[in-house]
């Protein structure tokens, strides 16, 4: 179009033609879509940015795979995580698998075009096994699954608590307020390092002390946001109107203000659970988690470690697993603040 | 200001000295016999508790014991070190740790902040993509992982540093935990300096000397970077208590005789040494609500909006 009309316009003479193969139907993808948010609910305006946002979906993938892999991956190798893999050689002795490297047999024989030779020759081992014999594959998925677990039940029960210590004293205030705040304070003075090793004179080491210490922990950024939240909506008119109406304090804390502190509780949710993830790995390294013959990703790099010098690719995969869980849940929190609480610029 | 201060400080000592007497109620109200009872009669045992003063009231155990405290004495290890006094453990301890995390939070924050600065001047190339990269890695492996891989790389299959630390050879056996333990503050502060500065480089009072004919150093330093800094330093306070933690497995990965491996020997050995968990609970607390203490001032001679308002506050 443009074209032709600097073509024409110094001549001034001729009208222009109309012809047949200057025109085109319009596609539907030439039309552009308005996409109206003010249109839509707030939750599917939520959604809509968060599934545009290339990184939260990168970690959401992550996420659900490992999740899915942590829930059917034991099962998928045919061991137990606590199994010692044996079988009988040709000379009828009992041999263990200890300590063999990834291996996966037809690809062996593809590649190389001979059979894999050896008495565990065609046992699969995707990421091998340990130096007792224990399929590595079976055990780091395990292991995922018990970090994860651990992490989901602490941080749904601090999410409960911190929640509602925050919203009832941002609702209250005054003289509440003031007690609680101060005690948030005190608790939030003393390092997570020091309430483990307290813990660990009252508790036996285990899944126990982990769980204890997180429930400790992770309330009180929780119920900062909460109470943050309240303050900001409880001077609202719907408040108002509804104390008017005469509701009881309960009904306007847990059925009209907490619905609308939700997203922020819940991306603050999404950040705790990799830090509750991180935690139990560091405490389980440490010797105070996790306990033997159970496995975590935190025991799995220890064990790792021990092994390094004989057997390097043990610790691989609980690391990559921890960094993926990290990565994941990073992403997906930082994809649903930014959905949440959109910037101008971003619609 | 000095109001401000003071009122910052004495919470901070308030909160110290409360922790400080729960950690104490909580560890002496544990169960058990602290005297091998099989070999000593009722009265003996009876004595001897007399005589260390386990039968007075507690607030005057908490007294005794807060005394010793403030001359350094914290009494001797029940298991560690065969109960040696845990006054010369802690000091050669501290020193240690205090030296590498000295040095993981200085090439940290540096490295950080140029990091951080060189992303936000050339946003949308190629060192902006790096320091996304570094900062999501920074953030998504432990340090002790970090330098799990660097013994296992220059330690063990090219043995270039010691694979355990020696005192002997401090600075060399220093590189690896001070850069492993650095890696997270490094990361943090350089997406951190990132955001902000591109945040305030939008900013209309930039824009305004920009116009006024302001460029280069001088832009970057007096309106950018100050500006960028004031959050930045609310995020070093969470990065020490971070460190104080990595260092935990750092020290015990690497053999190092720090404070860290101090805590883990004293919570996860056989028997729990529990003088060491009180000395030891003492220490972290003091530094933890030391740093945020630091933090909160260093906060106010940063934001000039900061004094104001604590000054109205005074008013």
């Amino acid at each position: 179009m443009a074209k032709k009309l600097t073509l024409a316009a110094p001549a001034q003479q001729a009208a222009y033609e109309p012809r047949k193969e200057d025109f085109a139907f319009l596609r539907a993808r030439d039309i552009e879509t308005d996409q109206n948010f003010a249109s839509q609910g707030y939750w599917k305006g939520v959604l809509l940015h968060f599934f545009k946002n290339r990184r939260a979906v990168i970690g959401l993938i992550i996420v659900s795979l490992i999740i899915f892999f942590a829930v059917v991956g034991p099962m998928m190798s045919g061991f137990g995580y606590r199994d010692i893999v044996q079988t009988r050689n040709e000379n009828n002795k009992r041999v263990v698998a200890k300590g063999i490297s990834p291996q996966i047999p037809w690809l062996q024989r593809l590649l190389t075009g001979e059979e894999p030779s050896g008495a565990f020759g065609g046992y699969t081992f995707l990421f091998g096994t340990d130096d007792l014999g224990r399929d590595l594959w079976t055990r780091t998925w395990y292991g995922a699954r018990v970090s994860l677990l651990i992490a989901f039940i602490t941080i749904i029960i601090d999410m409960i608590i911190g929640m509602s210590y925050g919203l009832i004293s941002g609702y209250f205030g005054g003289m509440a307020d003031n007690i609680m705040q101060r005690f948030v304070e005190i608790a939030n003075s003393v390092p997570r390092l020091v309430i483990v090793s307290v813990l660990a004179i009252f508790m036996p080491k285990g899944m126990g002390l982990v769980i204890v210490a997180l429930l400790l922990t992770e309330w009180i950024g929780m119920s900062k946001i909460a109470r943050a939240e309240m303050l900001k909506i409880k001077e609202q008119e719907y408040v108002l109107a509804s104390r008017t109406l005469g509701a009881r304090h309960s009904h306007i804390i847990f059925r009209e203000i907490l619905p609308n502190t939700i997203g922020p509780i819940i991306t603050q949710v999404m950040f705790s659970i990799p830090t509750a993830i991180f935690t139990e790995a560091f405490l389980s390294f440490v010797g105070v988690g996790i306990v033997l013959p159970q496995c975590s990703v935190g025991t799995l790099i220890e064990d790792g470690f021990n092994n390094i010098t004989t057997l390097p690719y043990q610790i691989l995969p609980p690391i990559v697993v921890l960094a993926l869980l990290m990565l994941g849940f990073n992403f997906i929190g930082d994809g649903l603040r930014e959905a949440l609480a959109p910037k101008i610029e971003d619609m | 200001m000095l109001k401000y201060v003071l009122k910052r400080v004495g919470m901070a000592l308030l909160t110290l000295l409360i922790i400080t007497f729960l950690l104490f109620v909580l560890v002496r109200i544990m169960p058990g016999n602290p005297f091998p009872s099989e070999r000593m009669s009722d009265e003996q045992i009876a004595n001897k508790r007399a005589e260390m003063g386990l039968d007075d009231p507690i607030l005057v155990q908490f007294g005794r014991y807060m005394a010793g405290v403030l001359q350094g004495d914290f009494g001797k290890g029940t298991s560690l070190y065969y109960g040696a006094p845990i006054k010369t453990v802690l000091s050669t301890a501290i020193s240690n740790s205090f030296r590498i995390g000295g040095i993981a939070i200085l090439v940290g924050t540096l490295a950080g902040l140029a990091l951080g600065i060189t992303a936000a001047l050339n946003r949308g190339r190629f060192m902006d993509g790096f320091c996304t990269v570094f900062s999501i890695l920074g953030v998504c492996v432990p340090s002790y992982v970090f330098l799990i891989f660097l013994q296992y790389n220059f330690a063990f299959r090219i043995p270039f540093f010691p694979y355990f630390f020696d005192p002997n050879r401090f600075l060399f056996s220093t590189v690896m935990p001070s850069l492993s333990l650095s890696l997270f503050t490094m990361s943090t502060i350089a997406r951190f300096t990132r955001n902000e500065m591109v945040e305030v480089f939008d900013s209309d009072y930039v824009r305004l000397a920009e116009s006024k004919g302001l460029y280069g150093r001088k832009l970057v330093l007096r309106h950018v970077l100050r500006n960028a800094l004031i959050p930045i330093v609310t995020v070093l306070a969470p990065l020490v208590v971070d460190l104080l933690t990595g260092a935990l497995v750092v020290e015990k990965i690497y053999g190092i005789n720090g404070i860290g491996k101090l805590m883990v020997d004293a919570i996860a050995g056989e028997g729990i040494d529990y003088n060491y968990v009180l000395a030891l609970g003492i220490l972290y607390s003091t530094l933890y609500i030391g740093v945020m203490l630091l933090v909160d001032l260093l906060y106010g001679v940063l934001d000039p909006r900061i004094r104001v308002s604590a000054k109205a506050e005074e008013g």
